[in-house]
């Protein structure tokens, strides 16, 4: 069953190919995206099932043998990763497609947006599967010029003016990443990750400091971890939702695999262990009290989104079984979490007709659906028990007890504390813009505030009809992919049991190391 | 084998000289920044290898031949940074067609909120309900000076 390891990486490209050649017909690419991202869903679930059950699986493309050619790998991890992001971007291109046939795109659509998407779906993957530094250069490549024609699209004002700030800053990150990698390949003569391990381990201490250094440098930039997060806030939000959407879940997550990828596999140890959990601290903390600042819902999000890195970065510093667990828990959790608080912006954006705050309000009334759309996830972001922000937290929290360092027990405080704060700030997007009297320059309050002053009366708070104002604003596609990510989010916490299960298989074997090796190279590495 | 210490001082110069370049604000500099990073990031991936004869199995001895993996992975790297300078020339193109220049803006939001910190008013905090706590609709009052201060756009205007 090795054959399907690689299609995650060549469907998407295939449909992009296609995608590209039915420019003409918008109908026909939509089936062949949907059809494609589906398809990358089961085969995702299909090679978790497997990994779990067989173990790790390889391909060495093009048949070249394990040193020589480049291998693909599908352990736990990366299955776990796939099947998350999979979903995740199927949900969000249901959105897209909703806010493309709504907004009257079907005679002029966006030709390109299609294929571009796939190809970052081709990325995302590619760099999951990955078992070679540069073949992870190159899905970070692809990646990244996707999110570039992705961020940039339209090429209005605003969004040249972020694009210009996100393409430098990634591209020196990438410019770093690629430096790390003529160095490795320098000290070593090898870039295979499994034949890394040993060789990495014979060379000079202070080599390899300077070796994870520069690599947990390059991730760090594209993790958006604190000292090297001040990019994502500003070029995120001026993107189109579901563009934002699909970045915040996937794009500073890839970062995250690669630096949990490389600590454990490459560089264990943990000589940056306090360093890891100095930066965890700092990137919550500071993260959280930006977005308390904000007054945009969409920064504010972006700004929680830095934020809540930090506790995954935590798990990393720990590198116990049960941290490293958790925090592929909270991987998951958060891909799925923060993706569905973008997409309600981007409704509540459609509703209200802004995401500032200060001309939002009234949305609990004016569209109860959507309320409950933003305030279950925002709710699971902040880490309210039954869901599975908590339990992730809780892991987390668990492990940092467990280590019982005082770096430790500060980050179990800094984790705690930025969960209030996280509460804090949502709590104030719920208050200003769903629960108070809504603001006259909304489209449809300022609709009943002109007419009732017609009438003589100055009275905002006149009952609208829910169901005519947010049937006619919001589409249903976008309603129900948003309700499906919902729900996605919700069966976390279902379903906690057996995925902390698989994330605590994950985390074991990537402790032990073996398994990886050996999936590579039966006889041993040569 | 030892490094060529011409490579090294080459690849320094190019990384000096395009840091340098990449901290301006004229996004024509900041690519001419990232051509001078990205080359010398190449050559450093050259410099990583084996130096010798073509490894064409026939030609060259075995013990002679030069290392060809650095030589596939920096094609590989020129043919990204050649698309990214593509990319980013257009960018400065666009840039320059809708401002009239290319220099890189700052972040309007962030002027904003450090505006309305000067000033001591947090963002969001205008309060519309009247404090009876029921959350319903009371007259919206919006104050005069957070009306004009609210719309993203208003930060243009220098205030």
């Amino acid at each position: 069953m090795t054959w399907l390891v690689p299609l995650p990486v060549v469907m998407p490209l295939l449909g992009a190919a296609l995608t590209l050649m039915l420019v003409a017909r918008p109908r026909a690419q939509r089936w062949v995206s949907l059809t494609v991202l589906s398809a990358t869903v089961a085969v995702a679930a299909t090679l978790l099932f497997l990994s779990s059950v067989d173990g790790p699986m390889v391909v060495e493309v093009g048949g070249w043998v394990a040193p020589l050619g480049i291998v693909l790998v599908a352990d736990q991890l990366a299955a776990l990763m796939l099947v998350v992001s999979a979903a995740v971007t199927l949900c969000v291109l249901v959105y897209s497609i909703g806010q493309g046939t709504a907004d009257g795109n079907e005679e002029t659509p966006l030709s390109v947006y299609h294929p571009t998407y796939l190809v970052l779906t081709a990325g995302v993957c590619n760099a999951f599967l990955s078992g070679d530094l540069f073949n992870l250069y190159v899905g970070f490549e692809i990646l990244l010029v996707a999110s570039y024609v992705l961020l940039t699209l339209g090429s209005t004002e605003t969004r040249i003016r972020a694009g210009t700030t996100y393409v430098v800053v990634s591209l020196l990150s990438s410019l770093i990443f690629l430096v790390a990698i003529g160095l490795v390949y320098a000290a070593t003569g090898t870039l295979n990750l499994a034949q890394l391990v040993d060789r990495l381990d014979a060379l000079p201490d202070d080599l390899r400091l300077v070796l994870q250094g520069m690599l947990l440098l390059a991730f760090g930039i594209k993790a958006a971890v604190f000292p090297l997060s001040a990019w994502l806030p500003d070029s995120y939000p001026t993107a189109p939702a579901p563009v934002t959407a699909v970045f915040a879940g996937l794009l500073t997550k890839v970062g995250v695999y690669a630096i949990i990828r490389t600590e454990t596999l490459l560089f264990p140890g943990g000589r940056t262990a306090d360093l890891l959990l100095v930066v965890a601290a700092l990137t919550m903390v500071v993260g959280i009290l930006g977005a308390v600042a904000q007054s945009d819902v969409k920064r504010l999000l972006s700004f929680t989104l830095i934020s809540h890195i930090g506790y995954m970065l935590f798990g990393v510093g720990l590198s116990t079984s049960l941290g490293l667990s958790a925090a592929i828990f909270y991987v998951v959790h958060h891909i799925t979490i923060q993706t569905t608080l973008f997409l309600a912006a981007g409704l509540v954006e459609r509703r209200g007709g802004s995401t500032a705050l200060d001309r939002l309000g009234g949305l609990a009334r004016l569209s109860p659906l959507l309320a409950v759309l933003f305030f279950v996830p925002a709710l699971n972001l902040a880490g309210i028990p039954p869901f599975s922000g908590f339990l992730g937290k809780l892991g987390l929290v668990q492990a940092g007890v467990d280590d019982g360092g005082p770096l430790a027990w500060t980050l179990v405080a800094g984790g705690l504390l930025t969960s209030l704060l996280t509460l804090y700030a949502i709590a104030r997007v719920w208050n200003l813009a769903f629960w108070r009297a809504p603001h006259p320059d909304m489209p449809d309050a300022g609709d009943t505030v002109r007419a009732a002053r017609t009438d003589g009366a100055e009275q905002p708070d006149r009952e609208p009809s829910p169901e005519a104002s947010s049937g006619a604003v919001l589409p249903r596609l976008m309603i129900g992919s948003t309700a499906a990510l919902v729900v996605l989010g919700l069966a976390l916490t279902v379903v906690a049991g057996p995925l902390f299960d698989i994330s605590t298989d994950a985390a074991d074997d990537l402790l032990r190391r073996t398994p990886y090796v050996e999936a590579v190279f039966p006889g041993g590495a040569p | 084998m030892n490094p060529n210490l011409t490579y090294v001082l080459v690849v320094g110069v190019l990384f000096a000289a395009g840091v340098t370049l990449l901290l301006e604000r004229s996004l024509t500099r900041v690519l001419m920044g990232v051509i001078l990073l990205g080359n010398g990031a190449n050559l450093l991936l050259l410099t990583g290898g084996r130096a010798g004869g073509p490894p064409i199995v026939g030609t060259t001895a075995e013990g002679d031949m030069s290392d060809p993996l650095p030589q596939a992975m920096v094609l590989t790297a020129i043919v990204i940074t050649l698309g990214m300078t593509a990319f980013l020339l257009a960018l400065a193109y666009r840039s320059w067609h809708l401002n009239g220049h290319d220099e890189v803006q700052d972040d309007v939001e962030d002027r904003r909120i450090m505006e309305l910190a000067d000033r001591d008013e947090g963002p969001g905090t205008a309060d519309n309900d009247n404090g009876d706590g029921d959350g319903d609709g009371d007259p919206v009052t919006v104050p005069a000076d957070d009306r004009t201060a609210s719309p993203a756009g208003d930060a243009g205007r220098g205030r």
